[in-house]
This record gives structure tokens, sequence and C-alpha cells, in this order.
């Protein structure tokens, strides 16, 4: 009796685990989607709705080239051209507009996302792609206090961990970084310093873009790619930059882990096909009673901390 | 009367082009100019939330959604149930219950579909009223992606519903009888008759607006849209002038969702879709925010040519496109205002 009650008990703390260990997975992801927001947000005070579809090229430009390439080369190639189709939107339909709306830039980046969106439907189809895993295949799994996973969780986590210690290193002890985050809080006086105000807003869609594209690479494995997964992961990661409050990276990735682990505790009590409704449900909760973020009072939510 | 001018301009138009269609023996054109009017009504609503109060939604085929799929599952539904009860039978005495039998041959009880038409409306009423409060008193992106948000959650929620039919959506959805020898639907015979309720349901929307924009609220609604500090600081009750005009560009939308699902006996969850949302955003961009008649000129003419497949497989691409080239070189849209053209001529003339 005690036995069969105690053997419950360890099946659901592995069930547990495993949900927190897949909650923990797409949570970095949304991590760093939300970072992506955050750099562009931070230099030029725009949301990019088109955030989610660097994600989606990355994934599919790593599939495509890995046909010809080894896998290290394909990535590489899918992050640079994804940053490179980030310079180009930013060039041509952000740079030379002289103070614009924020209304007009809303449209403009949700315009650029759907025709990402759709140049990657006609380039590719509409059929769902998927990367090989880094090691091993779909079937071998590793077994961490009992609970099941593919060694690509390990890869997601560790590669989402490295780009968070490498963008914070960036922006506090290289040049360019600083320049940046100089430009983020005064871009006047930045420009008096001699920093090119318009070169940084262009590397910073470059950098979020990049990081995109690699974090599409990772969990292309696990997920799977298609044209279409840029949109709903861009709600996820906008969800994620407002729960950590705008601008704020550090929170981002705390906020981004928490969303993931809700989403994926909720599967076990409402349908699968509500999972989006949980974490569009908390962005509105979040938007009406607390819009400066759970990390943040009304100062921080303004400030911008890389 | 002067300002009647582009309201008889369109009633003409409308009633040239069916004639000419007609005669020209190619009238299957009408149904997608009838089903292009419905859209146009949507796009009038959005028009005046964006271009008056200035409060961008990308949610608002979540409420031509809830307009379609309300009354749609209404009206198929079977109430054979409830009409044997006490209010039953006096729902079937009262007309709103009709009985009769499936093709099956069972015996069935349908809801009128006026009384659907009005749940409908009076749920999208309530949506946007309890989505608006909080809603809009956001700003900007916050504003945006809210509304965004809000139309992905009606999205998965008429996809994964089974009542709403999940990824085929209703079908089956009766003629909607407006009075006895005229009713919205599909039906061959009714091509015409049907163009003529879709555009006079534009021009009765239009007209509302176009007086609207002329009275106190649409006074109140531009100082708003100028400064909201200083129309608050003068007296103007903000809060509540947004939250009116979201209500009623949500019924709009309602009625032409409860419309055009008569009118195609069915709807889908694309109707949902944010996708369809970005294109009313994008249609009032062409026009000119805060311009009703270039709104209904673009909302027709983009339309059209959607729904006849023109575009191919390069729809949504276009409509992508449209918004981009549009906000990077013409903010303003493309069809300028009347006064401006009135104003541009002055100044040559100087």
């Amino acid at each position: 009796m005690l036995s069969s009650a105690s053997r419950e008990y360890r099946m659901s703390f592995e069930l547990l685990l495993q949900y927190l260990f897949s909650g923990i997975t797409s949570g970095s992801i949304y991590a760093i989607v939300a970072i992506g927001f955050n750099i562009i947000y931070n230099t030029t005070g725009i949301i990019n709705f088109a955030q989610g579809e660097f994600v989606m090229l990355g994934g599919m430009t790593a599939v495509s080239l890995s046909a010809v390439m080894p896998l290290p080369a394909a990535i590489a190639c899918a992050v640079v051209i994804t940053s490179l189709v980030g310079a180009l939107v930013e060039i041509a339909c952000i740079r030379w507009l002289r103070q614009p709306s924020v209304l007009r830039m809303i449209m403009i980046t949700i315009g650029v996302s759907i025709l990402l969106r759709e140049a990657a439907l006609h380039i590719w189809d509409e059929k769902v792609r998927a990367l090989p895993y880094f090691t091993g295949n779909e079937c071998s799994s590793i077994s961490i206090l009992g609970a099941h996973m593919s060694p690509q969780v390990l890869w997601v986590l560790g590669v989402c961990g490295a780009m968070v210690i490498f963008l914070s290193i960036f922006f506090r002890h290289t040049l360019t970084g600083r320049s940046m985050r100089a430009c983020s809080s005064n871009r006047m006086a930045a420009v008096l310093c001699g920093i090119n105000a318009k070169n940084m807003v262009t590397i910073s869609f470059m950098l979020s873009a990049a990081i995109g594209a690699l974090a599409g690479c990772v969990i292309s494995p696990l997920t799977q790619t298609q044209y279409e997964i840029g949109t709903p992961l861009a709600i996820k990661g906008f969800t994620v930059a407002i729960l950590g409050g705008l601008g704020n990276t550090t929170a981002a990735v705390a906020a981004g882990l928490l969303l993931g682990i809700i989403e994926a505790l909720s599967i076990s009590v409402v349908p699968v096909a509500y999972k989006d409704v949980i974490a569009i449900g908390i962005l509105l909760v979040i938007l009406f009673f607390k819009p400066a973020g759970l990390f943040g009072n009304k100062e921080t939510g303004r400030l911008s901390e890389f | 009367m002067k300002r009647l001018i582009p309201l008889c301009v369109l009633a003409v138009f409308v009633t040239a082009v069916q004639v000419a269609v007609t005669a020209a023996g190619q009238s299957f054109y009408l149904t997608q100019l009838t089903m292009a009017a419905y859209y146009t009504i949507v796009v009038i609503g959005l028009c005046m939330l964006m271009g008056y109060a200035g409060q961008i939604s990308l949610g608002h085929a979540g409420f031509f959604a809830i307009g379609g799929y309300v009354s749609a599952a209404l009206v198929t539904a079977d109430f054979s149930a409830f009409a044997r009860s006490g209010i039953g039978h006096a729902f079937v005495k009262a007309g709103f219950l009709a009985l009769g039998k499936d093709a099956y041959g069972s015996a069935v009880a349908l809801l009128n579909p006026c009384l659907a038409c009005a749940a409908a409306i009076l749920a999208a009423v309530a949506v946007a009223f309890l989505i608006g409060v909080p809603v809009l008193r956001l700003h900007g992106h916050y504003l945006a992606m809210a509304t965004l948000g809000f139309g992905s959650i009606i999205y998965k929620i008429v996809l994964g519903t089974k009542v709403f039919g999940g990824a085929d959506g209703l079908t089956g959805v009766p003629p909607f009888v407006l009075v006895p020898g005229l009713s919205v639907s599909g039906a061959m015979a009714e091509r015409v008759p049907n163009y003529y309720v879709a555009w006079f349901l534009v021009c009765a929307a239009a007209l509302f607006m176009h007086n609207l924009v002329d009275s106190r609220a649409g006074r109140a609604l531009r100082a708003i849209h100028g400064n909201e500090e200083a129309a608050s600081a003068m007296g103007v009750d903000t809060a509540r002038y947004k939250l009116g005009l979201f209500v009623l560009s949500a019924v709009f939308a309602a009625v032409a969702g409860v419309f055009l699902t008569h009118y195609n006996g069915g709807i889908g969850p694309s109707e949902a879709s944010i996708m369809k949302s970005i294109r009313y955003v994008a249609i009032v961009a062409v026009g000119g925010m805060a311009n009703l008649w270039g709104a209904v000129a673009a909302s027709v003419v983009l339309n059209f040519l959607s729904l006849r497949g023109y575009f191919g497989s390069y729809d949504e691409a276009v409509f992508g496109a449209i918004l981009v080239l549009v906000m990077l070189f013409a903010p303003n849209g493309i069809l300028i205002k009347a006064d401006v053209w009135a104003k541009l001529g002055k100044r040559i003339h100087h």
C-alpha cells in the first residue's frame, strides 16, 4: 500500500520534472526572442514586430544549407545571412525615416514580417522541416533525476545561456556595445560624442536578427521549423519582454523561463489547443494591471537596461 | 447638403456598376462586390477608430468572427428540447423558433436569424466593452500588442472549440429573411437584391459615421486624436469617447460578420485570423487615416481584386507590401482628402 503510494508520488515528481524541463526549453527560446525585442527597443524605441520571423529565417536557412555543408558551417552561414536580412530591413525601412510616429513604425514592421513570411513561403514551401539533432538522434535520451529528455535540450539551454553571457559582456566591455548603450540613454549626447547613432541602430537590428537566427537553429530539431512559426513566437517573446519590463534583459530571461514553465504545466490542466491562449491571457493581464512588468516599477520600466 | 455629395456619388456608382455588369452578362462579379461591401463595413468602423480616435486595433477580425460565429452557431443549432418546455412553447408561438425537419427527417427547432443576429451583436458589444475598458488605457506598442493578443485568442478559440466547428468552421447557415421576399443568401436568383442590401448597409454605415464626425462626439474625438492630454484638460471625457467608438466599430464588424456568414452560408476560422485584422488596417492605411471615403474606395478595390484571386498566391504578400510602402512613402494615405486637393489648388493659383 505504502510502496504503491510512494511510487505514484515518484511518478508525479518525474512527470513534474519532465514538464519543467520542457518549459525551460521553450522558455529559453522566448527569452532570446524577448532579448531581441529589447535590443532594438533600447536603441530605437521601436518594437520590431518582425522579430519572430528572424527565428524562422534562421532555422529555414540552416536546414537548406545543411544539405550542402556540415552542420556547424550551415548554422554559422544561416546566422550571418539572417543578420544581413536584419540590416537590409533597417536600411530599407527605418534608417531614412525622420522621427516616425509609433503607429507608423508598428505598421511598417508588421508589413515587413508579412513580407518575410511570404518570401519564406515562396522560397521554401509550407512543409515542416527540421535540422538534425546536434548530438545523437531523436531516440537518444539522457535522464536527470529520473526525467528523460533529448540531449538537444542541453544544447538549447547551453546556447541560450552562452548568448546571454556574450551579450552582457558585449554591452559592458566592448566599444560598440558601450556606444549602443550610450545611444539608448541619450541619443543626442551620444551623437555629440562622435558616435554614429544610425550605424548603431543597424548593428542592433543585425545583432537581434543574429541571436534570433541562432535560437531558431538550436530549437529546430525539437519543435521543427515552418514558415508560419514567426508570429506566435513574436507574441510570446513580447509577452516575456513585457513581463520582465520592456528593455530589461536580465528580467527577460527570468520572465521567459517563467512563461515557459507556466505553459508547460498548463498543458496538464487545459486542452493543448488552448496552450497559446494561456500565454496571451497572461500578456493581457500584465498589460492591464502592471504594464511596467513584474520586475520593475514605473521608473525602471522606462529605463533601458541591457 | 454638400456633405452628402460623396454618398450620392457612391449610390450612383453602385447602381451604375450593377446595371453595367448585368447588361454585360457578367453578373458573377456581383458576388465578390457584395462580399467586398461587407468587408467595407468593418473598414468603415476601423477607419473611424484609427483616424479619429487615434486607436490602432489589430484584432478587428475577432469582432467580425464573434458576429459571424455566434449567429451561425445559433441558427444551425437544434433547439427542439427547449421548444418542448414551457418557455419554448411561447418562443414557438412568437415565431422565435421555427419547427421543421432536417435532411434525415427528424424534427428540429431552429432559432429565428433575427434573434441570432441580435445575440451576436450583443456578444460583440459585451466583449468589446470588457476588452475596451482596460485596453484603451494603453498606448502605442502596448495597445497594438494587446489588440493583436485579443485577436489571436479569438482565433485560437474558434479553432479549438467543437461548437464552432474547429478547422472546418460552420456550414449550412440558412438564408436570413429580412422582409418576406428579400433574404440574405448566396442563391443565384437573389444576387442583385443581395448586392443592394450589402451596399445599402455600407451607405447607412458611412452616413452614420459621417454625421458622427460633425457632432459633438466627433469634435471630441478629433480633439483626442490631436492631443489626448489637451482634450482631457478641456473637459473631454477621453476614456468614454474612445470606448464608445471602440464598441461602435466592434458592432459594425459584428454586423458585417452576421450578414456575410448568411450570404456565404457559413464561416471558417480564417475570418478570425490575425492576417485578416492586418488586412483591414492596411486598407485603412491606403485610404488614409480619418478619410472615410478614401477607406471605402480602397476597401472596394482591394477586396474585390483579392476575392477575384487577381493576386494569386501572393495575396498576403500584396497586403504586406501595401502596408510597408504606404507607411514608408505616404503615411497619410494615397487618397488625399478633397480639402487637401483644394488647398493644393489654391497654392498653385497664388
